[in-house]
């Protein structure tokens, strides 16, 4: 284990573990503001209620949002400190402007909307929570936007041993980055839709409060369903995007080998990356593939083969990560559609219910599943065609990596089991 | 003035908003054993704090950030140096952070116990680390040619590391002291004003131990011997000092507050200006140092970022303004018994 393999690790597992927290954030920021200006416009308290119990939720899972997220911004210089050096023109100034435009507003409103129930107007509280779900929002752009420039860089210059700012428009407008931006944040949303639901359904099993659990249900039915619908297609869309500019990660999301026209997608595939095959290639759809990643049958999709050995990322661990986050996500819109055509019936329908209850990890998986295609598709390359990952990492102590790491994983591991029983807790209690 | 110089001020006057701020937080959380001796005083301790603390912290990644897009070279130079601190550092502040939130969620002594030792130590650790970080800026660390850091976590432990330490240390529980003072009643309310008057002579007496200490250990004095009018700055720290202790003796606690802001924002500002143009002085060389010249970003980043700086930082200062007056009435027990309250 060397300085460059732990240091990977711990980027790794920490920002796993930071986006486990985020994206309820996003969605169930929105969901909330929703909730609580129902209140405001009907009067009706249920919905303050709602506000409320969901509210307290938001809160106990942003705390870890927080405090993990400290962690990455130190990391850059910690453990990539050549990466930092590399493109620091370009990328710190994206993440100095997350902490200015977005960060503050998120951290100042929302303790207000915490402490101002009773110091503020109705409608002013309200906008406290909508004003942190933009801010939230508006943080993953920033964030993404600097991901996005790893991935797809552009409106740089090489100049004085590093990467310099040619254009700031160029970086503000990369597609690729937008792209990855959208379907991040819907994600999200089907995540926050989720866990709405699964927690109701609970309820709604047990025969809690039916009223209340049921408006909530439907909240996070549709948020869910219009996100599992979109993100799909979305996806759609920015995997023509990865094919267009990323070709090797395309090619390894789908353990494609020999370049070729009219390629199939093969349902089942089983990669054999050591011998640059799939030990099994089954159920073929024809010209799928090319269709897929070009919209064009007869299109000509690179494979892995087409890369020095040394270009290529992880494909076993990008194939599966891709397959399961696609699997899940056809999954999840199925359960929307479903419970859609349940909606007036719910309590008559347990088993729909308990579906729910155990899809609730279903959004989380596929979330942390498309960050690893993400990531562990763009290797080897820590800005995609100009660094590589082994030249960006900091020249320290592997005793010091292999210290903070463990540090990371026994202080993570407990903190996040926490929140999460802290969650689960004041997740089943009956609101009055 | 160049782009360069500007970016160093706003680093340096970002450095020192975050002190300010995050101070009186820090400062409390390490007052927490020693002043709150009720269950309720405890409380009124994470609701002193709770609409501020956030948004405090939110300074140091923005100091932080900063540091990344302004003088990118330094930040990755700085932080894979000084790993193990900031990684100490970095540990404290996540244990500190999820206290608030955490505390009062299961109804157990030994729950609550434990939150409140997190909140001590993942305050005064901080406060420690920063001041012998700071410290260690200011008297140089041993960087190398290639800027590589020739040192260990127990380099940075030296004498005068240690005494910027304790400096912050004091400042920040004097500072929280008198937030407390702000934001209490009755019996605390006093101990509040009585526990920063027994800090302040030994934070005075430490603040001219640290000074002397700096001529002897730091370069520091080099750019006022240079140009004496700028020793002027020292009128804020010093000023501050003494009016703080007249405000406290009045029992007027935002004016005695905002006298240890001056206290902690000019001693940060002196210290940055000494370094002046380094960023991070390298003790082997000073021609190893980091500094404006050889770690800024490029003159398009710097002019945007000014930009954007102009534009959302007035507008952040506006509406934390606005939230500290918002909640700037004591902590009663009403606000005890509030559904949403820590």
């Amino acid at each position: 284990m060397d300085v460059l393999m732990l240091s990977r690790l711990q980027f790794a597992f920490a920002t796993f573990i930071h986006f486990i927290f985020v994206p309820l954030t996003l969605g169930l920021s929105i969901l909330v503001a929703y909730m609580e200006t129902k209140y405001v416009r009907t009067g009706d308290e249920t919905y303050k209620k709602m506000a409320k119990f969901w509210g307290k939720l938001f809160l106990i899972n942003f705390a870890l949002g927080v405090v993990t997220g400290l962690t990455l911004e130190f990391q850059f210089g910690t453990n990539w400190s050549r990466y930092s050096m590399y493109v620091g023109d370009i990328f710190g100034s994206l993440l100095a402007i997350e902490a200015t435009a977005a960060f503050f507003l998120e951290s100042t409103f929302v303790a207000v909307w915490v402490f101002g129930w009773k110091k503020l107007s109705k409608t002013f509280h309200a906008v406290c929570i909508w004003i942190v779900a933009f801010a939230a929002n508006l943080s993953a752009l920033w964030i993404i936007l600097a991901n996005g420039f790893m991935q797809n860089p552009m409106g740089y210059v090489i100049r004085n041993g590093r990467a310099e700012l040619d254009s700031f428009y160029a970086v503000i407008t990369n597609g690729f980055a937008w792209s990855q931006y959208v379907h991040t944040v819907v994600g999200s949303y089907v995540l926050a839709g989720f866990f709405v639901m699964g927690v109701s359904a609970w309820h709604l099993l047990r025969k809690h409060n039916t009223d209340f659990f049921t408006k909530s249900f439907r909240i996070g039915l549709g948020f869910a369903l219009v996100a599992s619908l979109v993100v799909a297609i979305q996806g759609h869309t920015h995997g023509n995007e990865v094919a267009r500019v990323q070709p090797a990660k395309l090619a390894a999301m789908e353990s494609h080998w020999e370049t070729g026209k009219n390629v199939p997608m093969y349902l089942l595939s089983i990669p054999d990356e050591k011998n640059e095959k799939n030990t099994v290639e089954a159920f073929g759809i024809p010209s799928m593939l090319s269709i897929l990643a070009f919209n064009d049958p007869a299109a000509e999709v690179k494979g892995l083969k087409d890369f020095a050995p040394e270009d290529r990322p992880p494909v076993t661990l990008t194939f599966l990560s891709f397959r399961l986050m696609v699997g899940l996500g056809t999954l999840m819109i199925l359960l929307t559609v479903w419970g859609f055509l349940k909606r007036k019936q719910l309590q008559d329908n347990p088993r729909y219910l308990q579906f729910m209850v155990w899809a609730i990890p279903a959004p989380y998986l596929a979330l942390q599943a498309g960050w690893a295609v993400a990531e562990v598709g763009r290797q080897p390359w820590i800005v995609y065609g100009l660094m590589r990952t082994k030249d960006a990492v900091s020249p320290i102590a592997t005793s010091q990596v292999a210290v903070s790491l463990a540090a990371f994983v026994v202080v993570y591991l407990l903190l996040a089991s926490l929140d999460i029983y802290l969650l689960a807790k004041y997740a089943r209690k009956v609101p009055a | 003035m160049d782009l360069g110089t500007i970016w160093f001020i706003l680093w340096g006057v970002l450095w020192a908003v975050y002190f300010i701020l995050d101070g009186f937080d820090l400062g409390l959380g390490t007052l927490l054993p020693f002043l709150a001796k009720t269950e309720d005083e405890k409380r009124i301790f994470y609701n002193a704090m709770g609409p501020f603390w956030d948004g405090n912290e939110v300074w140091l990644i923005t100091a932080g950030g900063v540091t990344f897009a302004a003088f990118p070279t330094t930040y990755a130079v700085m932080f894979s140096g000084l790993y193990s601190a900031l990684m100490l550092l970095l540990f404290s502040l996540i244990i500190r952070g999820v206290c608030f939130e955490f505390r009062s969620k299961v109804e157990s002594p030994g729950w609550k116990k434990l939150w409140d030792t997190c909140l001590f130590i993942g305050s005064f650790a901080p406060a420690l680390l920063l001041g012998v970080a700071f410290a260690n800026i200011f008297k140089g660390i041993p960087i190398d040619q290639d800027h590589i850091f020739q040192g260990t976590l127990f380099t940075l432990l030296n004498p005068y590391g240690l005494a910027g330490g304790i400096l912050f240390v004091l400042l920040f529980a004097h500072h929280g002291a008198l937030w407390l003072a702000i934001k209490s009643e009755g019996g605390l309310r006093e101990r509040a004003f009585a526990m920063a008057g027994k800090i302040w002579p030994i934070m005075a007496g430490w603040i001219v131990l640290f000074l002397v200490f700096s001529m002897f250990a730091t370069n520091l004095f080099s750019n006022y011997l240079r140009w004496p009018l700028l020793l002027a700055i020292l009128l804020i720290p010093v000023g501050g000092l003494v009016l703080t202790k007249v405000y406290a003796a009045k029992a007027r606690a935002w004016a005695a507050w905002g006298a240890s802001a001056a206290v902690i924002g000019g001693t940060a500002l002196f210290g940055v200006m000494g370094i002046f143009p380094a960023l991070l002085p390298s003790s082997l060389n000073p021609a190893f140092s980091m500094t404006i010249e050889n770690s800024a970003s490029s003159p398009l980043t710097l002019s945007i970022m000014l930009g954007v700086a102009l534009v959302f930082v007035p507008v952040v200062i506006a509406y934390q303004i606005w939230n500290f007056r918002t909640f700037r009435h004591p902590v009663t027990k009403d606000d005890l018994d509030y559904e949403e309250a820590y």
